[in-house]
């Protein structure tokens, strides 16, 4: 049995934000299968009792001095914005035509 | 012998004695590039001008009697990883293409103030996700040693450049070995500095628990100069160690290992490695005897689960990570005609902005954290994370250091393992286990494989903030070789 549908590809895909295609999805149904099916070798080793790193070495937060510093200027900001309206990020519509 | 030839030490001390300016090396270097890049391909973006400007302005600084560092005026190669305010930034992706950051990454910003000249940008496997740089948008680099062969990944084009001669030293970044494993494949030296030890502010983020900044370079002391050089607390980071650089570049001149106690890992090694590397490791670990080193067998059974756990904690922090890339504020933006959703803009820019290894990790990723998964993948990862580092805990309570081979296999040809995922990710079965812990490990070159002639690295691996004791180990093995060899193992390189 497979460890993931073509179906299952096309939701993470959507999850993911990628527009796919048809073979595109097929195609990787078939990597991710594999990969999942050698990924699940993690199961092999007994650690119920063992905690879980997130982390390499133990860490605490870090705060920082509650200080004005200099930062970008707008103009930084938005030298690499694919579309600019009067100082801002000019974006696609973000609500349906009826809200 | 001609300037590229010279090693970063020489260099830096031939410009600090006036005995030839920064400019003079830098063109030197511009020159073998412009020779070598159509058979190399490791830079993604060079600008002589902005170069030759650099290193008027170092030149100036020295004269003006400024107190820079050991290498300045020496020549860098930069991966394109890093931010760097003068000079594009892509990560090697279609996402990014021709993307100039309002800001230095704070490596960037340290080259700098030591008075290293950065020479470009290098190729890399984009978002430094892949072991051979066949995965760059802009097309794979090749290995100096055998041009259709690749030069390991993903920080190849750093350590293609600095095996070609076309810089003394490099960037890289190490996430599962991606300077270990160049560095072996290219018959150089590369380090991964224990994690936090170098900063990743303006490094554009793979997998943020794992990814480290280190060094490239011909010989053990010059990546302990590039080491201490851009490494040390960085409070732009929050996960950066404030702690003191470990000395690197006293262990890396000192050299003696006399009754060192070295490990040598039971489970890498046998099925699934190239004899030619056994053969050369084997004999490494003779030398390390002969040196005075103690040698024991030791065991950590659990190594051999760091590569399925790494391929989900990898790909899970990168399906939260490249998130960023929205085609909102930055990078790319495909099919906004003024009728389609921002949601329709942003997956339209996605699939044409990140390549095929890209959208594979990131859906990989997004499944292993996803509801009713998450527990048998991404949560079972995390405690094998916790296991192998209670190996390697054990393991340094035994002994100094622990050794085994970079690699598996010594650079493969370009294009066997593109179109097979799995047979890519056995390139880093040494190294991840590390990169889970976050100690340091160093890559240095022990021999040619005899099937093909090609380098193989020996791995050096330390504690956490043992770093010096990378470069020690290693100093001591490149000494010993290369006086058996009459020079260094790069030096039986083809010419270009």
């Amino acid at each position: 049995m497979s460890a993931i549908t073509r179906d299952e590809v096309a939701h993470l895909a959507r999850l993911s934000r990628l527009a796919l295609t048809d073979d595109e999805l097929a195609h990787y149904a078939t990597q991710l299968d594999a990969i999942i099916e050698s990924v699940a070798k993690v199961a092999e080793v007994a650690a119920e009792d063992v905690p879980p790193s997130s982390h390499a070495l133990p860490l605490t937060n870090v705060f920082r001095a509650d200080e004005v510093r200099p930062s970008l200027t707008p103009e930084q900001a938005l030298s690499g914005a694919p579309a600019v309206e009067d100082n801002r990020f000019r974006v696609p519509r973000i609500l349906g035509e009826e809200a | 012998m001609s300037l590229i030839h010279k090693t970063a030490a020489e260099l830096g001390a031939l410009i600090a004695g006036g005995e030839v300016t920064a400019v003079e090396v830098a063109e030197a270097h511009l020159d073998r590039m412009a020779e070598v890049e159509p058979k190399i391909n490791a830079f993604l973006h060079i600008d002589r001008e902005t170069t030759v400007e650099q290193a008027r302005a170092v030149d100036a600084r020295l004269g003006a009697g400024e107190r820079l560092g050991p290498l300045a005026g020496v020549p860098i190669a930069h991966k394109d990883i890093f931010a760097t305010a003068d000079m594009p930034t892509t990560a090697a992706s279609k996402i990014l293409e021709g993307w100039r950051p309002p800001y230095d990454a704070t490596v960037t910003s340290r080259l700098r103030a030591a008075g290293l000249v950065i020479l470009g940008k290098t190729n890399l496997d984009e978002f430094a996700m892949g072991s051979s740089t066949e995965n760059s948008a802009y097309g794979t680099t090749h290995n100096p040693w055998d041009l259709t062969r690749i030069p390991g990944g993903s920080s190849g084009g750093s350590s293609a450049a600095v095996a070609a001669y076309e810089a003394p030293l490099s960037t890289g970044t190490d996430t599962g070995g991606s300077i270990r494993q160049p560095a072996a494949v290219t018959g150089i030296v590369g380090m991964k500095p224990t994690y936090g030890g170098s900063s990743r502010y303006g490094l554009i983020a793979f997998a943020s628990s794992l990814d480290t900044p280190g060094p490239f370079a011909r010989n053990v002391l010059d990546a302990a100069l590039l080491h201490e050089a851009f490494s040390g607390h960085d409070p732009m980071d929050s996960t950066s160690v404030d702690a003191p650089v470990p000395s690197v570049v006293e262990a890396a001149r000192n050299a003696d290992i006399s009754g060192m106690r070295v490990g040598v890992v039971k489970e890498f090694g046998g099925e699934g490695y190239q004899a030619g590397v056994l053969a050369r490791f084997h004999e490494a670990v003779e030398l390390l005897e002969s040196l005075g080193a103690k040698v024991v067998e030791v065991s950590c059974p659990s190594f051999s689960t760091a590569l399925p756990a790494y391929y989900l904690i990898a790909p899970s922090e990168c399906s939260s990570n490249l998130a960023r890339f929205d085609a909102m504020r930055y990078g790319l933006r495909v099919g906004d005609d003024g009728t389609r959703s921002a949601e329709e803009v942003m997956a339209m820019t996605r699939a044409a902005g990140f390549g095929p290894e890209v959208k594979r990790r990131i859906m990989l990723g997004t499944y292993a954290l996803s509801s009713g998964y998450y527990d048998a993948y991404y949560g079972q990862a995390q405690k094998v994370r916790t296991v192998i580092s209670r190996e390697f805990e054990a393991a340094f309570h035994q002994v100094d250091v622990l050794v085994s081979p970079t690699t598996p296999t010594t650079a493969f040809p370009i294009g066997e393992r593109a179109d097979d995922p799995i047979a890519m990710y056995l390139a880093d079965l040494c190294t991840i286990p590390s990169n889970l812990s976050g100690n340091a490990a160093i890559s240095v070159p022990c021999g040619l494989a005899d099937e093909d002639g090609l380098p193989v690295g020996l791995q050096i691996m330390a504690p956490v903030l043992g770093d010096d004791r990378c470069y020690r180990v290693g100093a001591a093995v490149e000494q010993a070789l290369e006086s058996r060899w009459g020079g260094s193992l790069l030096s039986k390189a083809p010419a270009l």
